[in-house]
Parts: C-alpha cells; structure tokens; sequence
C-alpha cells in the first residue's frame, strides 16, 4: 500500500508515507490504523464488559436470551454482590489477599533494594554472577516448584497458614524486584554517592539518604507490579491453603463459589469483578510505573 | 575509587562506634546485603528445585516419605497415555499461543507506535487484561465459552444466523483445545504489545529515512530496519513468553480443569491433579521434572538473545 504512494506522490511528501505527519489520506488511515485498533480494543476489553453486565443482572434476563437482549440489561440488580459480600466469606478472603499481598511485597522489596545495592553498587568480585543467578531465578517457573514447595511447606508447618504464602511468594518477587532496581541504581550517578561519603556517611546512610530517595520511582513501579504479582498468584495459594476462610480471592472465587453443577454465573462474576478492583484502581493511580516496570524488565 | 575513599575516611574518624565501623566494612556489608535476598532465594527456591528432582525418582506419597525408585516414574509415565496427550497439547498450546501473541502483538505494537490521539489512555486500556488476575478474567471466559449461554454462539446463531446450533466450546476435546489457546492469546497480547511498542520506540527515525532515501518500500523497512533493530527485544519477550506459556497453569484450571476426559491437560496441570489431590507426589514432580529440558532450552535462548544486545549496543557487561 505505502509503496505505491511513494511511487505516485512527488518525493517531497515521501516523508508522510511513514505515518509521522500523515493526516492527508483519511480514508486509508482509517482501514489500516483505526479500524484494527479499535477491534483490539473491543475484543481486548469485551469479557471485562461481560463480566461487569453478568454481575448485575438479575438470573430471569441472565438465562434468557429470546426476550432479553444479552448484551444491555433492563432491570439492574445489586443482588449478586449482596449475596457475595454477606453469604459468603468473600471480604475475609479480600482481606487474606491484601495482607498476603502486602506483607509479601514489603518483604521482597526490603531484600531487593539491599540484594540490588550490593550487587550494583558494593561491586565485589563475582557480583555479575550473583546477578545472574538471580536473574535464573526468575526463569524457574512455579509450577515445577510447588509440589516439593508443598512438603516443604508440610515440613515446616506452615501448612494452611498465610505465612506459607509470604514465604514462598518473595521467591517470583525478589529476583523481578532486584533487577528492576539494578537497572535503576545503574541510572543514578555514583558522585552524589561519592558526595555524600566524603562528607562523612557511611554507605547504610548513603544507602537511606541519597540512592533510595533518587530511586523512588523504581522503588515505586517494584512494589507495586509486586504487589500485583502476588494478588494474581493462583498455584501456591491453591497447594498451600486448605480451609475455605484462608483462601485468597482467585483461588476461592475458583473453589468456593463454584458448588455442584448448578454455577451462580451472576454472583461468579459479581466476585471476579470485586477482586479485580483493588488492582486496577491501583493500575489506575500508577499505569506509567506499570509501563515503566514492564519495559524496564524486559530491557535490563 | 570510591571504594578507596571510603577507606580511608573511616581511618581518621575514630570517634565512630565499632557497629557503625562494621557496617562500613566492605565484605561484612556485603553479606549483610545479599543475605535476605539469598537466603530466602535458597531456601524456598533452590532447595526445593532440588527436592523436587529427588521426588521424581521415589514414590513418595502425601503423608508418606518414599524411597528410591530410579526411573520408575519415568517408564510408567512413558506408558500413560494421558501424560503423553499433556505433552502434545503443552507443545501445541506454547507453539501456537506463542505465534498468534506475537503476530498480533506485533501488529498490535505496530498499531500503537503511530501518532494517535489520546496515545496514553489507549496504551493503559489495552494492558487491563494483563493486569487483571488471570485466574478471574479466566472464569469470565468460562461464562463465554458456556455451551447453553455463550454469547459469542449467540451472536453467530441468533444475531448473524451463520450456524443453526450453539457451539458446544468445552465438551469436546478439540473445540475446547482451540478455546484455551484463544484465551491464552487474548491474555498475552497486552504484554507483548506494550514491550514491543517500548523496543519499537527506541527505533531512531533517521534510520526509516536513510532506509527511504534509498527507495525501500514499506514492507523492506519493516524487513531490514524495524525487525532487525526490534531483534534483541522480541528474543528476551519471546523467551519469557514461551516460559510462562508452556509452565501455565492457572488458565487450563480455571476454564476445563484438564477436561473433557483429561483431553486438555497441560503438563503442569496434570503434574498438579496427580501431586496434590491425588497425593502420588512423586509422579508429579516427576511430570513437572520432564518440563526442565524445555526450561534450559528457552532460557540458553534467553541469554543469546541478551548477549547480542549488548553486543549491539556496545556497552560492557555489567
């Protein structure tokens, strides 16, 4: 398509063609840019869609597709959330979940700012290789980890229990941390380290004073994909927690609210739609630092 | 040179207290440093990655510790037919999830990476179904894929009236196959879309024009400008890709658990099903042990894709 452009205009406009300051060819620009992108964004956004109109209508027009339209609902219900929030133990699990979440992230981080200090800024000999062990350590997936996770856990009696989670969660957390914080420690100048040095810190004071408020943005973008990382986390809290009051949102949603062969689709959905809330508006607050992280990751 | 600094600093401060001079002492803050990260790293990583190995050549059962039992595991899983069907679908899923994340994702990337109003908004909508817990965004495809109430048969049958009956998604083990990989696909484009768009952004324009300049058309700058610089980048996310694709998990659980008659079953949800509720964990690490020569595959591609980026950018190799 461009190419024949490039042959018909004079060259001067050549420079269009690439898309940069091309508003000259509407209709075109409309097939093969807007057209397809707004395909992706409804397919990308339609099961988010569904979920949230499932949620809300009441069982008469959610199984009856003749005389409902599917795709609106006439008589919204709030029904299915009640039926949620107060029949069954979903905010304890809403609760479980954010304090997993949150005690796991502190604690990784907490090892990453100081595992990505030394690694990057004590430079030691063999200090690539620790990274790169670390870095290994995100390859190793966990699901060829949790069965002997599980004894483990057994072992050490932790089972059922949500510290079985906060102990296993830093092992995904803490190599994805201390790389995103290597990363952002190499754009931080050492002379304000040196600075401050000569002016007589230490280097835990360095550390606290000078390269942690420098890296705040990193830090930020860690802790939260952390964060998100672990409310996301299915196959662990699945092995580890047994009792129905300690499961964590995806796993009890999957377990709790599915009973025999009669599914509840409204209140289902109702609770996929709740437990995805709380990241989401977290994604909301911070979507350059999910970028940033994303990226960041994938650059380092 | 730093290091020196700091060195003989402490020498003239002797009003210090002895904690403070330790922790000022290099190799004494090292250890300290490392410490959490490494320890917690050992002992719920590394030690069970070992662990794990040992289990897959016992029989250990839940609530009971087993022996030695060499490559028993191995030979009767070689005989199981599910496990082998779970290897087939594990290498279909990841081959074909893989190639339509990345075409679309690149398409997608490609898309994004022109001048478009509202560019932001756009890019942090699109991410949602990454950000979204899997496990969640997975049961609202359950409900699409439902075999009485699935819109998407709706919208064929009674909207567009291109088939006469509703299509029975997850019965099957073909349709329901086809329906994962759907659901994995709509996953992973989100992120490999925006990691895409990061790599295609570094893309210096100057190269499209001296490209231009010697008369390539379109399809030779996306050839021998945008995929050569875009390389590097598509390795590593290919790599992470291809690791977490052919490891998932959460998905096939969520939407068939390993059914119609175990014809879904992924090699980690059927490592799962035979560890943890059927209590064999030795089979089952011994299924999820099968998966590690594909493991080191991707990642020895990982590393040589990174190597050639640095490579590329002339940067050292710290």
């Amino acid at each position: 398509m461009t190419d024949q452009t490039l042959a018909t205009r004079p060259p001067l406009t050549e420079k269009e063609s690439t898309g940069v300051i091309d508003w000259s060819s509407g209709p075109r620009r409309f097939i093969t840019l807007y057209l397809p992108l707004s395909l992706f964004v409804l397919i990308l956004l339609f099961p988010f869609y569904w979920m949230a109109i499932t949620a809300i209508k009441p069982n008469a027009e959610l199984l009856d597709y003749k005389n409902h339209n599917p795709f609106w609902v006439q008589s919204p219900t709030l029904d299915n959330i009640k039926k949620l929030l107060f029949e069954t133990d979903y905010p304890q699990w809403l609760w479980t979940t954010m304090m997993v979440a949150t005690v796991a992230t502190a604690l990784s981080l907490f090892a990453s700012v100081l595992a990505a200090y030394a690694i990057q800024r004590l430079k030691f000999r063999g200090s690539q290789y620790v990274g790169l062990g670390i870095y290994l350590a995100y390859l190793v997936p966990p699901s060829i980890l949790f069965i002997p996770m599980a004894t483990l856990i057994f072992q050490l009696g932790l089972f059922d229990s949500p510290m079985a989670l906060i102990l296993t969660y830093p092992t995904f957390l803490i190599p994805f941390c201390t790389w995103l914080l290597i990363g952002y420690f190499k754009s931080i100048p050492y002379e304000l380290e040196e600075c401050a040095m000569i002016d007589g810190a230490t280097r835990l004071q360095t550390l606290w004073m000078i390269t942690l408020p420098l890296a705040m943005p990193g830090l930020i973008s860690a802790g939260i994909f952390a964060f998100t990382l672990s409310w996301n986390e299915f196959i662990y809290a699945l092995a580890f927690i047994q009792s129905a009051e300690k499961k964590t949102v995806p796993v009890a949603v999957l377990t709790q609210l599915v009973e025999g062969d009669v599914y509840h689709w409204g209140s289902l959905m109702a609770g996929a739609l709740l437990g995805s809330i709380p990241v989401a508006l977290l994604y909301s607050f911070f979507v350059d630092y999910y970028v940033a992280s994303l990226t960041g990751a994938v650059k380092e | 040179m730093a290091i020196v600094a700091a060195e003989t600093r402490t020498s003239y401060q002797l009003d210090q207290s002895w904690l403070v001079r330790l922790f000022d002492n290099k190799p004494f803050l090292i250890f300290i440093c490392l410490l959490p990260a490494i320890g917690l790293l050992t002992v719920f990583l590394s030690y069970p990655l070992g662990l794990g190995i040992w289990l897959a050549f016992t029989d250990t059962r839940i609530g009971r510790a087993g022996s030695f039992i060499g490559l028993e595991n191995f030979e009767s899983l070689w005989h199981d037919r599910v496990f082998i069907t779970s290897v087939w679908n594990t290498l279909l899923y990841t081959s074909v999830a893989t190639i339509g994340k990345f075409a679309l994702g690149l398409w997608l990337a490609l898309l994004l990476n022109n001048h478009l109003p509202m560019k932001s908004l756009l890019r942090a909508i699109i991410l949602i179904p990454w950000i979204v817990p899997t496990v969640l965004s997975a049961i609202a495809f359950w409900w699409i894929y439902d075999p009485q109430f699935s819109i998407i048969s709706y919208v064929l049958v009674d909207v567009l009236g291109w088939r006469d009956t509703y299509i029975d998604f997850l019965g099957q083990p073909w349709p329901a196959r086809w329906s994962l990989i759907a659901a994995n696909i709509w996953r992973g484009i989100p992120f490999v879309a925006i990691s895409l768009l990061a790599g295609l952004q570094t893309i210096s324009p100057s190269l499209y024009e001296a490209a231009m300049l010697d008369g390539a058309n379109a399809w030779q700058r996306f050839r021998h400008v945008t995929f050569p610089m875009l390389m590097p980048i598509l390795a590593v996310v290919l790599t992470f890709s291809v690791l977490f694709t052919f490891t998932d998990f959460q998905l096939v659980y969520a939407i068939t658990r390993g059914g119609p008659v175990n014809a879904t079953h992924l090699m980690a949800t059927l490592a799962f099903q035979r560890g943890i509720p059927g209590g064999q964990l030795g089979e089952g690490a011994a299924i999820a042990v099968a998966m590690i020569p594909f493991l080191v595959m991707a990642t020895l591609f990982s590393y040589y894709g990174l190597s050639r980026r640095k490579w590329q950018q002339g940067e050292d190799n710290d």
